[in-house]
Parts: structure tokens; C-alpha cells; sequence
């Protein structure tokens, strides 16, 4: 197998418009492939076949028609839609949106061209995710356990530690007993030179570089980019995973810059805009992305996704949260409220889900009581929150002595179980017991979501403790 | 055969394709993708492909079928896992085809599996579309009644008894001098309802075992109803629950443009539940349709009418049939999507305006009749149907069509689920209709169902009216009364609507069950007035050890339940009057 090169040419432009560019027919252009529009003073744009017709192509070219002429341009192509060159030398290497080499290394030797779009998996082919990823953060763990297989976003805003928290989970992540082979694939996504630095510096300090593998598409790079690079990240993770039985964890960061390219090049094909401008199929633009996470019956491997994203005004209605939470197995939020009040990680558990959590926790698995420690830490710190917005009206004062209680538990939950080091790593059994540290101070007929028989195996002791 | 001369995203025009029909399926391109002629201009088709389209160029070949767009019918459904246009995925998967490649081709029925087929007509009869000739045992839950297709009726000249692949003939049928051969398969056209004698009113109780439907808001067998809630609320796993425990004879799940992952989890789950009654898998009576939000747009649509095609079939064999579609709002979105290709002029928020009356050709399907043919019998098909509306905000457009059409609404609130309160169901805003229908069902289980029923809600609706002074003024300003009411509302919602689809008990109530649960607590709340009525606080109900009873109902065991309630009833009755030293 060969890389093709760009076989064919056609000349005949009639129409340079907005990004649109009209040529004659040219046979063998195929629907959807990225072309080289090629300008007469030899500069190369790209562009790509988003209407193809015996008659007509309509090119729409990255970086607009300006100084295109209509007698001396050319359109080249190479009669496919983009490709991955993939082998298992890829791992350690950094490449840029188009899966070029950019940490000055050779170019990969191939052992097969991928499709970036991949194939759907067969829904009957799927195995449930159900391996819980420790990641060692007690509101991850204990509330809305990640695992293997599961696409898991992180909705964040500007300026909160979306990155610190991701670091901090790609430096402690491991499934529980396993020892299997885990990497990291990193696709970067019109972030800042800073933001990306900060993560292959970190992948490189804590040594998990060689087991990586990394697609940069920084701001100052093309738009166009941006809608390949978590493409491009997503093939070699899928190569990782059912090729060679590996255990990949892919972040995508960030991909609201994802979602406003396709709202750019959308815009510039005059299409009908759907909420806010965004088109109507991103829906189903982002599912081509973010179901390629999953787990197959009878392969090793698995492919994980954690992709950041900052919500626009810090607004989860936002089309861009919206949609996404439509598609992935629920959404870590991070808060800026509890950022101000210095809580780190700042991540609100309400507005957090993992919809994958009661597969991965449980006898065997984390803990017996982990269910319900997670349903009663919900609801006394539903209720405590309830209180406290009613408190700043009435003042605590006027609560009686078991709301009161509540009231506390609240700011308990947030000091104790919430509040965790950047370093700190807490086991899942060390996050359970500190649930189990604040029930005892709750009224313990109140502890209905929990089985009597945890009461009576776990409570005791953190009864006692708090006698002495 | 035509060829392509335009493709834009999964709109397609082919020209050379004089002589084919509206609503013709094609082949296209090389991979043989499937796609539907949705208009015809000379000799000029467009079609709207069911595949993705990317690569395909200009000038390939576009191949006409001759044949409209139909679901397969026979023995071999019950258990399936279908695509969005019933191509078997199992049979894929069993092909090795572990990722779906396009243009992939599988049939629906097997065609080298053989059924034991019994004859329950005999030469001589007189039969008619309709008119059941045999049975196949399909599955050991479902009986399989093969029926004559449509536009046959006459003498039965021959029929056998024996194993028989779906396409070899089981019996002949004479008709006007002509002989013509029945097999257990037939076709039919998935946007075309199947016809029946009549409609009959819906008055038997849908029993889902959710307590919050079943008790507060039923649905009737034959009913339409519809789940609209933003992300994480809950529609998913309440229409699981759905296909899980409904007692019907067929439940059929339709995973349109949702996660793969949620549709290996609950077709793996079916791997272990049984059926409470016969002990037998439940998979055995359940038909799943996955057509994922990363499978083809298109198809989309077909997977919802591939559904409810199915559905009616099994209705017409005398079944109750439960049909579950989640989410409607992504078949709304692919006719927006294709609608747009087709620059066709944009409704509200660029939906066609044609968005509505679809929705309601499928609803509309939802019914309980007399099925055609003989022996007489009488069938059902239920409709629930997932809306996602986004941010959200249900004044958007598909809520809104979808809530001219259906009859009950089950209305997820986000501020529960973020509060873990499943079901996320609100007790304010959900409605149904069926209340007054199935009274009568009701009524022979707990003659004073609808009261209860009343007197409960309204407790519910007081505290919601309370909440705003609450906020005023605390909780601890109010007088006794109004806090007992606070009170019983909490019991009635954490320990009576909230239902663990997850524990093994409470998942699934029965309405014997759950109406002593309510009347419970409604007893509780009687002797708890009367206490305060004459001096009695509410902090000493606080501490009566009948509360913390109450809320552990959910965890007793059935075969215990009975008993359990009879006795806290009991010391509810000594405990809960006016005495020295408080209440017991
Ligand atoms: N009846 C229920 N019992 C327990 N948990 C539930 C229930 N309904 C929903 N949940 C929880 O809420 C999450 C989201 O529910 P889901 O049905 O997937 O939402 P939606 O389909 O509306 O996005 C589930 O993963 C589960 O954790
Ligand atoms: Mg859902």
C-alpha cells in the first residue's frame, strides 16, 4: 500500500465566491475529499468537494477565495477522502491536524491508510463498559465513576483548572488489579501554544510521552485542521485499540474550538442554521466523534474519551454543552462558584453525571456500599444546599437544630470529600469512608438510601469517633 | 439503471432513471448503498441515501430495486437485533462484520432456519387476509400466528404440518380458479398502516411496574405517550424500565441516533432478566432496533416506521405490543437535515413544516382494534416515544408537535435528576388522559384508587404552593398543619415516586403493592392530623419510629410485604394517638 499522491488536475474554474469555488466536472472527485486549490502565484490552499456534480464541483477552500483567479488556478486531488497512515511506531510521536510529523521525527513508515471518519461499530458487537477507572478524585470516583470504554466530558469555563484536572487524572488514572497496556492519545484542537505545551510537558515529565501518541492543531494553525485533528487522534486510537489490545485514553481539548470551525464553514456554505448559528447535523457531526469510544466482545483493547470543553458564558443550554451531553455518557461540570470559594477540583456534582458509574462500581468491583454511599451523599448534600439557599435568606437562626445539621454537612461535603490536593491520590475505599465520616453526624433514621446492613458494618466506627 | 450525476451530503440526484416509482429503493455506487427515491423530474431521481455518501463520485451507477421500502414479517423477529432498516445485526456480527461497513447486506429473516409450523385451518376452509392459518413456536414466550397477506382470500387447497424455512410454501390457497402459495414471510410497506376492523377504547391499564405511572399518571394499553427531558434526566433508562417490566406480550425498543453503549447495555442486561411469571428469558419477547447516532441519518426515519410496522404485525396476531422509540427528536433532526439538502423552505427552527404530521402518521399507529381476519381477537399497540429538547426548553418545536399528539405526558424535570431523584418524572407538570378510562381496571384492585390517587396529588400540589412562603419566611415559621403537609408530601415523594430502577425490589411494583405503599402513607397522614388536632407536634412525629418504617417500605420483599405493611399499619394505628410522653 502507498500513500497516493495527488493524481489528478482540472482547471476550469467558473465561479470564485465568498469560500466557494465553482469548477467544471471533473471525474473521479469524490464527495467530501479534502483537494488542493492551487493559486497562480503557486501559494497552496485547501479546500474540500462539499457538493460534487457531473457538471460542477463546489470546492470550498480554507482560508477564503482572495487573489484566486478564475484563468490561472487549479484544483488537485487524489480521488480519496483524507487517510491516516498508521503503524505502531506512531506512539511517542507528535503530528500535526493533517497526521503530519511535527516533533521533527520521520515520517511514519505505514503499515495501512486508515479513513479517518471510521466505520460505526456494530451495536451487537459492543461489550458494556463496566472496568472502573480509579482516577483518584473523590467526586470523580465516588459520584460519577469513569470506565473503560465510556466518552466523558469535562465542561468547563475560561480560567477554571479544566487542564490541572485532566493532568492530575492522566498522571493517577489506573484501572484497579489491572496491568494491562494503556496510552494516551492527545489531540489538541485551536488551543493556545501554551495550553498544548502544558500537556506534552506533563506527559513528558511523568515519562507517559513514550506511551502516546499526539495530534497539535494550535490556534494560529487552519481552521480546516481543526475538524480533522480529532478525527485524526480518534483513527490512531481505534488502531491502538483493536489492533494492538491496547487501553487508550483519548482527550480531545478543546473542542468548543471544534464546534465553531463547523459553525465557520458552515456559515460559509450559506447552509440554514440551526440554535445560535451552529448547523443543524452537529448533533450527528459530534456522535461521529464521540462514538468511536466503546469496548468489542472478544478484543482486548478499549477506547476511552475525555474531551474538555469551555461553555460559552459558562452556559450549559448552550448549544455546544447541549448537544454534547445529548451524546456522551454524562459530563464532569466544573464550577466556578466552589472556584471561588478555593475549592479544588471545583466540580459541581449536581450538574455532573456519569451514566456509565453503575456498571463500573460495586462488590467486586469498588466496594459493596458504593451505590449507596453515592445516593445518600446526593441527597444530604441536596438537602443541605437546599437549606443554605434558604438560610441566606431567613438566616441560619431560624433553621431548626436537624436542619441545622444539614446545613453543615453541606459545607463538610465541600471542605472534606470535594477539597483534594493536585497530588492527591485517594483511593475509591478512602473517598467511601470520608462519605461515611459525614454520615455520622446525620440523624441515622435519615440514612434510608442506604441497606441496614452497611449501616451496621461501616457506621459504628465513625460513630465512635465521633464520641471520643 | 441510471447514474449519479449530483451528490450533496445524503441527497443524491441520478439521472437515466426513467421508469422507476416515488419511494423506489436504489442501489448506489459500487458498495450497493442503500437509498429511496424521494422525487422523480423526467428522467431525473432524487434520492435520499440511507448510507453515508462520503467518496461516492459522479457517474457511478444507480441501480432501481422495483420495490418500495418494506419490513420483513415472519417468524425469526422476536430476539432480533436490527439495523434502522432491519438488515439482522446479529447475523453481521456473525459474519464477522464487528464494524458496519456500507453498502453491508443481511436479511431480516433467516433464511435457512426451519420453523415447525401446525396448521389450525384445514383444506376447505374459507380464508381471508387476516385469517390465521398455523402456528411456530418462536421463542418460548411468543406463539407466532402465521396470517395471509394481504390481497389474498379463497379456499385453503393444501396445508402442511411441519419444519419450513419462512420462504417455502406451507399451504395453497385457491382464489378465483387461481392457486397461490403462502409462506410464512411476507412484506409490507413500513409507512403504511396495517389495516383493522376497528378501534376500540383504550381501558386497560399499560402495568409498567413505575410506580409514578402506574399509580399517578397511567397509561392505557394502546396508548401514546411521550418522555421530553434534557440530557441525564432519565428518558433512557425510564423506557428501558419500560421494555423491561411492562406486562405486555412484545416489547419492541427503538434506539434512534443514541449512544451505542446504552444499546449494548441493555441488550446485554437481556441476557439475564427473566420474565417473573414463566421464568423464561425476557429476550424472548423483546425486538431491538439500533440505528445509533454515528449509523446513517437517514435511516433514521426508516427505524421508527421499521418499528412500529413490526408492532402492528404483532398486534394483528392478537398481541398487546409496547413500542418504545428513543429519541424521536433525532428522526425530527434528520428530516431537518434532509429537508435542508433539499432546500426545501424551513418551518420553525429549520424544521420542515411537514415535521408534525409525520410525527403523528407514527403516533397515530399507537391503538387498541379488532384485528381482520379470523378467529376474532383483539390486539394493542402502545406508543412511547423520548423527546430531547434542547437546552432543555420544552417550547421548542418537537415537544410542542409531539404534545398535540400524545395523551400522556411524563415530563423529566433537570432539577430532580441533578438531585438524583429517579424517576426525574415531575408530579407538577406530567398529565395523562387515560385516568378516567382506566378507573374501571383500577377500581377491581383498589376500588378507592382515584381518590387516593387525588387526595395524594393534591398534597403534592400544596407543597409546591407552601415552597414559596418557605422561602419567605422557613420552614420552622410555618404553622403545625402546613409542616405535617410538608411532611407526607416528602414521604409520598422520596419514599413513594422515587424508584431505583436498580434495586432488585424496588424496580419493579406491582399496583396491589403500590397502592398499599400510598394508602399507607395517606393513613399516616390522617392520624398525623388528628394528632395535631389535639395538641400534638410535629416534632414529636419527627421521632415516632413509624417514619423511618415508612421509608424502608420499598426494601421489603414481596412475599413479606402483606405482612410488613399490615403490621406497621397496626402500630401506626396504637402508636400514632394523642398520649403522655409523645407519640410511640
Ligand atoms: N429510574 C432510575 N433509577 C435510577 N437511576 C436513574 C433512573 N433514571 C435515570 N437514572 C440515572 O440518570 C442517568 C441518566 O439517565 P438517562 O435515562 O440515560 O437520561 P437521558 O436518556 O434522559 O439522557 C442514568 O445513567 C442513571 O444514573
Ligand atoms: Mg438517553
Amino acid at each position: 500500500m502507498s500513500s497516493p499522491l495527488y493524481v489528478k488536475e482540472g482547471k476550469a474554474i467558473n465561479q470564485a465566491k465568498g469560500s466557494l469555488l465553482i469548477a467544471k466536472g471533473i471525474p473521479g472527485v469524490q464527495y467530501g475529499e479534502i483537494v488542493d486549490v492551487k493559486l497562480t502565484n503557486g501559494e497552496i490552499r485547501q479546500g474540500q468537494a462539499i457538493d460534487v456534480s457531473k457538471d460542477a464541483i463546489v470546492v470550498q477552500v480554507f482560508g477564503g477565495v482572495s487573489e484566486v483567479d478564475l484563468a490561472g488556478c487549479s484544483v488537485r486531488y487524489k480521488g480519496e477522502t483524507l487517510k491516516l497512515p498508521v503503524s505502531i511506531d506512531i506512539l511517542g510521536r507528535i503530528f500535526n491536524g493533517m497526521g503530519k510529523p511535527i516533533d521533527g521525527g520521520p515520517e511514519v513508515v505505514a503499515e495501512d491508510y486508515l479513513n479517518v471518519n471510521g466505520e460505526p461499530i456494530n451495536p451487537a458487537a459492543r461489550m458494556p463498559p463496566a472496568e472502573f477507572i480509579e482516577t483518584g478524585i473523590s467526586s470523580i470516583d465516588g459520584l460519577n465513576a469513569l470506565v473503560r470504554g465510556q466518552k466523558l466530558p469535562i465542561f468547563s469555563g475560561s480560567g477554571l483548572p479544566h487542564n490541572q484536572i485532566t493532568a492530575q487524572i492522566l498522571k493517577q488514572a489506573a484501572v484497579r488489579g489491572a496491568s494491562e497496556k494503556f496510552v494516551i492519545v492527545f489531540g489538541a484542537i485551536g488551543v493556545s501554544y501554551n495550553d498544548a505545551d502544558f500537556f506534552i510537558k506533563n506527559l513528558g515529565e511523568t515519562g507517559a510521552m513514550a506511551r502516546a501518541v499526539a495530534f497539535i492543531n494550535t490556534a494560529s494553525d487552519p481552521v480546516i485542521e481543526r475538524i480533522s485533528t480529532p478525527k485524526l487522534a480518534l483513527t490512531a486510537a481505534e488502531y491502538l485499540a483493536w489492533n494492538h489490545g491496547m487501553h487508550t485514553l483519548v482527550i480531545l481539548t478543546d473542542m468548543t474550538n471544534y464546534c465553531e470551525a463547523l459553525r465557520e464553514l458552515s456559515a460559509m456554505r450559506d447552509e440554514i442554521p440551526s440554535r445560535r448559528g451552529y448547523p443543524g447535523y452537529m448533533y450527528t457531526d459530534l456522535a461521529g466523534i464521540y462514538e468511536r469510544a466503546g469496548r468489542i466482545s472478544g478484543r482486548e483493547g478499549s477506547v476511552t474519551i475525555m474531551p474538555i470543553l469551555t461553555m460559552p458564558d459558562d452556559d450549559i443550554t448552550h448549544p455546544i454543552p447541549d448537544l454534547t451531553g445529548y451524546i456522551t455518557e454524562g459530563q464532569i461540570v466544573v464550577s466556578r462558584e466552589l472556584q471561588r470559594k478555593g475549592i479544588y477540583p471545583p466540580i459541581d456534582v449536581f450538574l455532573s453525571l456519569s451514566r456509565m458509574m453503575k456498571e463500573g462500581i460495586g462488590e467486586n468491583k469498588t466496594r459493596e456500599d458504593h451505590n449507596n454511599v453515592f445516593m445518600q451523599l446526593y441527597a444530604a448534600y441536596a438537602e443541605g444546599s437546599y437549606l443554605r439557599e434558604i438560610s441566606t435568606i431567613i438566616g441560619a437562626e431560624a433553621l431548626s437544630d436537624r436542619d441545622k445539621i444539614y446545613l453543615s454537612a453541606a459545607d463538610r461535603f465541600e471542605s472534606e470529600f470535594l477539597l483534594q490536593g493536585e497530588d492527591e491520590r485517594r483511593t475509591v475505599e478512602e473517598t467511601l469512608d470520608i462519605g461515611w465520616k459525614l454520615f455520622a453526624d446525620l440523624p441515622e433514621e435519615d440514612l434510608k438510601l442506604i441497606r441496614e446492613e452497611y449501616i451496621k458494618k461501616y457506621l459504628p466506627k465513625y460513630k465512635d469517633e465521633k464520641k471520643v | 439503471m441510471g447514474k449519479i450525476w449530483r451528490i450533496t451530503g445524503p441527497v443524491i440526484v441520478a439521472e437515466g432513471m426513467r421508469g422507476s416509482q416515488v419511494n423506489e429503493v436504489v442501489e448506489i455506487g459500487s458498495e450497493g448503498l442503500v437509498g429511496e427515491i424521494i422525487s422523480l423530474d423526467s428522467d431525473r431521481a432524487v434520492i435520499q441515501a440511507h448510507e453515508d455518501t462520503l467518496g461516492l463520485q459522479a457517474g457511478e451507477e444507480v441501480r432501481g430495486t422495483g420495490s418500495i421500502l418494506t419490513a420483513e414479517l415472519g417468524p425469526g423477529i422476536v430476539g432480533a437485533i436490527y439495523d434502522g432498516l432491519q438488515k439482522s445485526l446479529t447475523a453481521l456480527m456473525a459474519n464477522g462484520d464487528v464494524f458496519l461497513r456500507r453498502g453491508v447486506k443481511s436479511f431480516a429473516l433467516p433464511r435457512d432456519k426451519k420453523w415447525q409450523f401446525t396448521p389450525t385451518v384445514k383444506v376447505g376452509d374459507k380464508v381471508s387476509e387476516g385469517t390465521i392459518i398455523g402456528t411456530v413456536p418462536e421463542t418460548g414466550l411468543i406463539v407466532h400466528k402465521i396470517m395471509i397477506p394481504q390481497g389474498i382470500s379463497g379456499t385453503i387447497k393444501k396445508i402442511s404440518e411441519g419444519q419450513f424455512t419462512v420462504v417455502e410454501p406451507v399451504a395453497l390457497v385457491e382464489q378465483d380458479g387461481e392457486t397461490k402459495e403462502i409462506i410464512m414471510m411476507q412484506k409490507w410497506p413500513i409507512k403504511k398502516p396495517r389495516p383493522y376492523k376497528k378501534r376500540l377504547p383504550t381501558t386497560r391499564l399499560l402495568v409498567t411496574g413505575m410506580r409514578i405511572l402506574d399509580y399517578m399518571f397511567p397509561l392505557a394499553l394502546g396508548g401514546k405517550a411521550a418522555i421530553p427531558g434534557g440530557f441525564g434526566t432519565g428518558k433512557t433508562v425510564t423506557q428501558q424500565q419500560l421494555v423491561r417490566w411492562s406486562q405486555t406480550q412484545i416489547n419492541i425498543y427503538v434506539g434512534c441516533g443514541e449512544r451505542g453503549n446504552e444499546m449494548a447495555d441493555v441488550l446485554y442486561s437481556f441476557k439475564e432478566l427473566k420474565d417473573p411469571n414463566s421464568g423464561r428469558l425476557l429476550a424472548e419477547k423483546e425486538v431491538f432496533l439500533a440505528n445509533t447516532s454515528n449509523m446513517p441519518v437517514v435511516a433514521r426515519e426508516a427505524s421508527i416506521f421499521v418499528g412500529i410496522t413490526l408492532a402492528e404485525y404483532f398486534r394483528d396476531m392478537g398481541y398487546d405490543v409496547l413500542l418504545v422509540a428513543d429519541s424521536t427528536s433525532r428522526w425530527a433532526e434528520a428530516m431537518r437535515e434532509i429537508g435542508g439538502r433539499l432546500e426545501e423552505m424551513p418551518g420553525e427552527e429549520g424544521f420542515p413544516a411537514y415535521m408534525g404530521s409525520r410525527l403523528s402518521s407514527f403516533y397515530e399507529r399507537a391503538g387498541q382494534v379488532e384485528c381482520i381476519g379470523s378467529p376474532d381477537r383483539m390486539g394493542s399497540v402502545t406508543i412511547v416515544g423520548a423527546v430531547s429538547p434542547p437546552g432543555a426548553d420544552f417550547s421548542e418545536p418537537v415537544t410542542q408537535n409531539t404534545l398535540r399528539i400524545v395523551d400522556a405526558l411524563y415530563a423529566l424535570d433537570t432539577s430532580l435528576a441533578n438531585k438524583r431523584h429517579f424517576p426525574a418524572i415531575s408530579w407538577l407538570q406530567s398529565y395523562s388522559l387515560y385516568v378516567d378510562s382506566v378507573k374501571e381496571w383500577w377500581s377491581k384492585i383498589a376500588p378507592d384508587w382515584a381518590e387516593i390517587r387525588a387526595s395524594a396529588l393534591r398534597i403534592l400540589q400544596l407543597e409546591a404552593e407552601l415552597e414559596e412562603i418557605v422561602r419567605l419566611v422557613g420552614p420552622e415559621a410555618l404553622p403545625e398543619r402546613d409542616k405535617l403537609t410538608l411532611m407526607v408530601a416528602r414521604m409520598l415523594r422520596e419514599d413513594f415516586l422515587m424508584q431505583s430502577a436498580y434495586h432488585p425490589v424496588d424496580t419493579y411494583t406491582t399496583p396491589q403493592r403500590a397502592q398499599l405503599m400510598v394508602k399507607t402513607i395517606m393513613r399516616f397522614n390522617t392520624l398525623a392530623q388528628q394528632l395535631i388536632e389535639s395538641g400534638g407536634t410535629i416534632n414529636e412525629l419527627r421521632q415516632s419510629p413509624i417514619v423511618p418504617r415508612i421509608s424502608r417500605m420499598k426494601d421489603i420483599p414481596n412475599e413479606d410485604f402483606e405482612q410488613r405493611v399490615k403490621e406497621l399499619t397496626n402500630d401506626m394505628e396504637t402508636g400514632l394517638i394523642p398520649q403522655k410522653g409523645g407519640v410511640r
